[in-house]
């Protein structure tokens, strides 16, 4: 099943984003290993052709490139699907981008399960993990397509490496687009029960919590776009307040932003917290929509999380 | 070379590659997403390997002595999908599962949804490196099996395909044939214009491949190519089928623009119509 709302694609967005950089920053330049129409660099290849490198299927290699770019004054974005620049490409994020301090901004498009038919070997849910652990890394996972272009400018604004995680799929525009780097936006105040949620699941927790609302229960709901810097002060703020903190990721438990958000909670203001993603298993083909039900986030299963968070605060029976 | 393949073996491939050709643009459009372009160059490769040159059985498809198929450019499942059900390793009607929720037929081959397939691939430059640890493993035995890896034009951009060549080159493996589908064709363009590749021919022998060039869409070529393979015994051979992104279906022909998009319903039809089908639902 579909989100209700339009829904804008968010690669648009970040392809737009980078037109309009282009006119402004004369030093950026950017990569892209043969995926550009998909990824939307394209757009800039078009208007800029020679700040442009599709260096071919060549991800590890277009990381080191994008470095040395960077590393001799320019703003380089690197673009390819996640399973890509995170996975087949990671220790030369690690050594030539990050340890290098190198001014890349890496774009990954088609994060998650929602890459559909592509099958399990394309959907990426380690990747948030994988990029989070690295010393030096800004890491960025938009819920929608103003969230990309705000955080498109706030990496190029901001000098050192960047992760940003978009999703193949249109998404619906959640927020009003007023991203800030390390802060959590609240989309909804409440005091029952909170909600963390990032990319695709932002729109899921929106519309468990209306529902909530409608039954009495109070839930904020916090999107953490800015994985890193974590906005830790929000998230003990919540616990605080609420008692209670669901997670919703469209990545891995093992390694995302539950894992997070549990040991950060139960360092500081130990709260329960339930995280709602991706079992300890790969994807496979399918509908999109209907994968990330049969993976263990759907509506239902958000709903009966949340359920069970109440009744262990005692706030229902 | 091509001496012993009789008129009648000739016509009985392109009989099959036909079918196959016609399945991979239904496949695709029934599933509503895909890689036409590239499944549609590979497929007189695959079929003369799944129908010919590889010592398989349907009837045991685990037999420890087959002769092992590594598809590296694993997005072109559609073809090896088709000719392995027309071989009798799956149902036929599986075909139309293609991509859905729960299909062993996954968008890129899958040997843990299906277990005929020998090695997943999907994400490009895997593929040779697994088919040299297989001929190595031929090699300690006690399986005399031999090892074929298909691979792309534009997976020859990705580093840990020379790594394998390499180690092919290097370990003298004389049971290992790598293909390569030179259809000149990636995602966004031309090979030549994104990373050139070329000298491609030279570039394999230069790692010590016993290296054959060849029209990828002639039989009597294809099967001579396999039938020189088995009589080198130096080391590796690499066949160079110089192949058309698309073949068989002309508005597919020479571009990269059905590299991932199926066919809408009415390219379908056309595409059908040019193929000898009848229009129409599947089969
Ligand atoms: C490592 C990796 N990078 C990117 C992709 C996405 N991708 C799928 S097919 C393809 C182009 C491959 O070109 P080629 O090998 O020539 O395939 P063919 O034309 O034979 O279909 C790309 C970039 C991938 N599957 N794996």
């Amino acid at each position: 099943m579909t989100p209700a709302g339009p829904a804008e694609s968010l690669r648009d967005a970040y392809g737009k984003t980078l037109l309009e950089l282009g006119g402004k920053d004369p030093t950026l330049v950017v990569l892209d290993a043969d995926l550009s129409g998909s990824t939307r660099t394209i757009l800039f290849g078009q208007k800029y052709p020679d700040r442009f490198f599709n260096v071919g299927v060549m991800e590890p290699t277009m990381m080191s490139i994008a470095a040395g770019l960077a590393l001799s004054g320019r703003v380089a974005f690197a673009s390819s699907f996640a399973v890509f620049a995170a996975g087949q490409a990671y220790n030369f994020v690690r050594q030539s981008i990050c340890y290098n301090h190198a001014n890349v901004k890496i774009v990954a498009t088609h994060g998650g399960l929602l890459v559909g038919g592509d099958g399990g070997t394309h959907q990426m849910v380690e990747d948030i993990g994988l990029m989070r652990g690295l010393p030096g890394m800004t890491v960025i996972v938009p819920a929608d397509a103003p969230t990309t272009r705000a955080a498109t400018l706030a990496v190029h604004a901001r000098e050192g490496p960047a992760y940003v995680r978009l999703t193949r799929e249109n998404l619906p525009v959640v927020t009003d687009g007023t991203f800030q780097l390390g802060k959590a936006a609240e989309l909804r105040s409440g005091s029952d029960l909170t909600i963390v949620a990032v990319g695709a699941m932002v729109a899921r927790a929106l519309e468990v919590a209306d529902e909530l609302a409608q039954m009495g229960v109070s839930t904020r709901v916090l999107d953490f776009a800015s994985v890193k810097p974590f906005d830790e002060p929000a998230l003990l703020r919540a616990a605080r307040d609420t008692g209670a903190v669901l997670v919703l990721e469209e990545h891995s438990v093992l390694t995302g932003v539950g894992a997070l958000v549990a040991s950060t909670t139960s360092e500081n203001y130990p709260v329960p917290v339930r995280r709602v993603g991706v079992p300890d298993v790969f994807g496979e083909s399918g509908d999109p929509w209907a994968l990330l039900d049969r993976y263990g986030m759907s509506l239902e299963r958000i709903r009966d999380e949340a359920w069970e968070l109440l009744r262990v605060r005692g706030k229902v029976q | 070379m091509a001496d012993e393949v009789s008129e009648e073996t000739i016509r009985s491939l392109e009989a099959t590659a036909l079918e196959i050709r016609r399945d991979i643009v239904r496949m695709t459009h029934a599933a509503g997403s895909g890689h036409p372009g590239g499944s549609l160059s590979v497929c007189d490769l695959v079929n003369a390997l799944v129908f010919q040159e590889l010592r398989i059985d349907p009837a045991r498809p685990d037999w420890p002595d087959r002769d092992r198929l590594v598809l590296s450019k694993g997005h072109a499942g559609p073809a090896l999908y088709s000719a392995l059900a027309l071989r009798g390793f799956l149902p036929r009607e599986e075909l139309w599962t293609l991509r859905k929720l729960g299909s062993r037929l996954q968008g890129h081959v899958d040997r843990g949804k299906l277990p005929v397939i020998e090695a997943s691939t999907g994400c490009l430059g895997q593929g040779i490196g697994m088919a040299v640890g297989m001929a190595l493993a031929a090699r300690l035995g006690p399986h005399a099996f031999r090892t074929y890896a298909i691979l792309g034009d534009g997976e020859c951009q990705a580093g840990p395909t020379w790594e394998a060549l390499m180690a092919g080159g290097h370990y003298k493996l004389s049971n290992l044939v790598v293909i390569l589908d030179r259809n000149l064709y990636e995602t966004d363009g031309s090979t030549e214009s994104i990373m050139g590749i070329e000298p491609i021919a030279d570039k394999f022998r230069a790692f010590r491949y016993h290296t054959i060039e060849i029209d990828g869409h002639d039989y009597r070529q294809i099967l001579g190519a396999f039938a020189e393979a088995r009589r080198t015994t130096e080391g590796p051979t690499a066949i160079v089928a110089h192949t058309v992104k698309g073949k068989g279906v002309s508005f597919m022909e020479g571009t990269h623009v059905y590299h991932g998009k199926p066919p809408s319903a009415a390219e379908l039809e056309r595409a059908l119509t040019e193929l000898g089908a009848p229009s129409g639902a599947p089969r």
